[in-house]
């Protein structure tokens, strides 16, 4: 692979450099897994691939950012100090930008995908493929062609530098922007896997992802479901939406396709209908984005993740982490 | 009358039109030009209905075969390059040289479940148009190739000036195009697409060679796209950045034939007509208009057409697929399997199974009718 030949870096050390990469890998990761979480939930209860959901980041991502713009100079003239005004404001976004993507997915399952329950499975596709078609448009309205960028909320400074020891060791870099990350996508794995394994809507959502019609002569009511599932992944995406904003700073209509590409390639990668699998892939994603942006032509990166998916797809249909399932026939 | 009309079909009326039209209009017509493109998009339409409408596979990256024509014909005639080919040559060679992309493609790939076919398509799609993008010594990157020559046929040299050229020869191979596959429907191979489509199952117990044929439809449709692409370069006189061949193209195109109808040849050019020919000729003619009367003095996207041009397809898609899956101008079968799969959320469902293999493009799956319920 030639872009591991390339790793040479003149103001720090081999080793450093490899360490910072998998860091930045972990915090795309992160925000990519995410977004994944909303694409595998949904095939794995409807079995649809859900075109319209990177859009619908993107939309979320613009709401963080009137937030954002929004909220921030109402706390500071509040008096606050600076960095609790930037928790504040994260916090706020999160949950504005969670609550508005996972509501408009419930009303775009509601309203677009479910007539379409029976119908041909090209259906609900072509549909969600329209669906997304609008949320780019509306974005387009909403903020106009052209990158805009997000009002810095944190501080960029290195929060490794506090401690001089470990900055000389090591020389990473660590921001506020990748503590945020950590700081929302840990608990929130958790408390999915919580959610998924021991609550009875769960276990329902299990239930109807192995066999929908069994769920239902179960007394499970699988619209219910199906609008939960459609809530969650839309909520998630709408955290990541906020990850994005803090950590890549712009936002742009189309930036729901790229990130939601990169998402549909790791719940592929992880195998997918499989939550695990979901962020397994985000985060090899992420590293392998990093990895390759770090040591070899960033202008490549995109062009490996997606030969990946082929390899992946032609070698090990069913992903990593997907259960082996015979084709009925 | 009606024996009249059966033996000149509609087809045939529309193509003299589209022959005698360049007559009544200037050389210079920019109606005329436009008409040009739209006859090089439903050459690539039809090649992509070949895979989808026909064979049942979801294409996802058909566009990457149309840049790969584009950029094998730029090469071939591009001043900078050494080769200098004749326009037919270009033509055969980026047609043939596509084919041979979707062969690779679907050599592999072709045992996949419908989804994951889906997915494979768009991911090839993506790794083109970034390899046009990043082999810059070859490409030119995001400049494209640009200042091709005139195209040559047979020693004529075609100006870009007057349309009439390229018209006359995009007009010419889409009615090749057209005939060739409205006997192909008819041929072994056809019959065979249209057998796998409805049940690969029950298809290759009748000795139909599954893997063969799909790859056919995969070469079929890539070479005509690569055809198309050639067209488009000549035309253009460049053969564009890599971004006219990304996955909104291929999307695009795959809305005009499911728009149209998967699967007819008459849904599918209707499909072009409408699709593209709103995208490029109605909403830049409307927004003149609106320009024209004062609607929009201040140029604001709130008031033009071409601002909301994604919403319109976007609500169109949703429409069509909620009130008219089977598209405009059906073909017969897949109509009648349409309606009764309709029927099915009355009964129980055991007759949907074949209207589901009809139209999904998943190659034929036959979960029991309960496990494609949710």
């Amino acid at each position: 692979m030639p872009f591991l030949l390339l790793a040479e870096n003149s103001t720090s050390s081999a080793g450093q450099l490899l360490l910072q990469q998998c860091l930045n890998g972990l915090t795309f990761g992160s925000l990519i897994a995410l977004i994944a979480l909303g694409y595998t939930m949904v095939y794995g209860i409807i079995g649809l691939i859900n075109f319209a959901h990177g859009d619908l980041f993107m939309l979320g991502a613009f709401v963080a950012f009137s937030v954002f713009a929004g909220c921030l100079p109402a706390f500071e003239s509040w008096g606050l100090g600076a960095l609790t005004a930037a928790w504040l404001t994260v916090v706020l976004a999160t949950v504005a930008s969670a609550a508005f993507c996972g509501v408009l997915n419930l009303a775009v399952d509601r309203i677009v995908y479910k007539p379409l329950r029976n119908a041909p499975k090209l259906a609900p596709l072509v549909s969600a493929i329209g669906v997304s078609f609008v949320f780019m448009n509306v974005g387009q309205l909403w903020r106009g062609a052209l990158d805009v960028s997000v009002p810095t909320v944190f501080p960029g400074d290195n929060l490794v530098a506090r401690w001089p020891w470990l900055f000389e060791q090591t020389g990473l870099r660590f921001t506020w922007a990748d503590l945020i990350v950590m700081a929302l996508v840990i608990p929130i794995m958790i408390a999915l896997t919580v959610f998924v394994k021991y609550t009875r809507m769960g276990n329902a959502m299990r239930a109807t992802a192995q066999n929908p019609v069994a769920a239902q002569l179960m007394g499970i009511n699988v619209e219910r479901v199906i609008g939960v599932t459609f809530v969650i992944g839309g909520a998630l995406g709408g955290v990541a939406s906020v990850i994005s904003n803090l950590y890549v700073g712009t936002v742009n209509f189309q930036m729901g396709f790229q990130n939601g590409l990169y998402a549909f390639t790791a719940a592929v990668l992880g195998g997918i209908g499989n939550i695990p699998g979901a962020v397994l892939g985000g985060l090899l994603i992420g590293f392998v984005k990093a990895l390759s942006d770090g040591y070899g032509q960033t202008q490549w990166t995109n062009a490996l993740i997606f030969a990946i998916l082929i390899v992946i797809l032609i070698f090990r249909p069913r992903g990593l982490l997907g259960a082996t399932t015979r084709e009925k026939v | 009358m009606k024996r009249f009309l059966e033996r000149f079909p509609l087809e045939w009326l529309l193509l003299g039109l589209a022959a005698l039209f360049p007559l009544f209009v200037s050389s210079t017509s920019v109606f005329g030009s436009q008409l040009n493109d739209l006859f090089t998009y439903a050459i690539l339409a039809l090649g992509l209905n070949v895979v989808v409408g026909y064979a049942g596979l979801l294409h996802l990256g058909i566009a990457a075969f149309f840049g790969i024509g584009a950029y094998v014909t730029g090469i071939l005639i591009a001043p900078v390059f050494p080769f200098q080919v004749a326009f037919p040559v270009a033509l055969v060679l980026s047609a043939g040289g596509a084919a041979l992309c979707g062969v690779l493609l679907g050599a592999p790939t072709l045992r996949l479940r419908g989804d994951y076919l889906a997915l494979v398509t768009l991911g090839f799609g993506e790794v083109v148009k970034y390899a046009i993008q990043n082999l810059m010594s070859i490409t030119e990157g995001t400049r494209g190739l640009t200042s091709l020559p005139p195209a040559l046929v047979f020693g004529l040299k075609i100006s870009p000036d007057d349309f009439r050229g390229y018209y006359y020869i995009a007009l010419v191979l889409l009615a090749a195009t057209v005939l060739l596959l409205k006997n192909l429907e008819r041929s072994s191979l056809g019959r065979s697409w249209m057998a796998i489509r409805e049940d690969e199952l029950a298809a290759t117990c009748m000795g139909i060679n599954a893997a063969r044929v799909k790859l056919a439809a995969f070469a079929l449709g890539a070479g005509l796209a690569g055809m198309a692409g050639c067209l488009f370069a000549v035309k253009q006189t460049t053969t564009s950045g890599p971004l006219a061949y990304d996955f909104n193209r291929s999307v695009i195109m795959l809305c005009c034939i499911i728009l149209g109808g998967l699967g007819s040849i008459r849904g599918v050019l209707l499909g072009v007509m409408l699709l593209i020919g709103f995208d490029t000729i109605l909403t830049p003619k409307i927004d003149e208009w609106l320009q024209l009367a004062n609607f929009n003095p201040e140029g604001s996207t709130y008031l033009s057409l071409s601002g909301w041009r994604l919403m319109v397809f976007g609500l169109a898609l949703i429409l069509m697929m909620r009130f008219r899956p089977e598209g405009f101008l059906p073909a017969g079968h897949i109509q009648a399997e349409m309606h009764r799969g309709q029927l099915k959320t009355v009964h129980t469902g055991a007759e949907s199974v074949a209207a589901e293999s009809l139209v999904s493009t998943t190659p034929v799956k036959h979960t029991p009718p309960s496990e494609k319920q949710v």
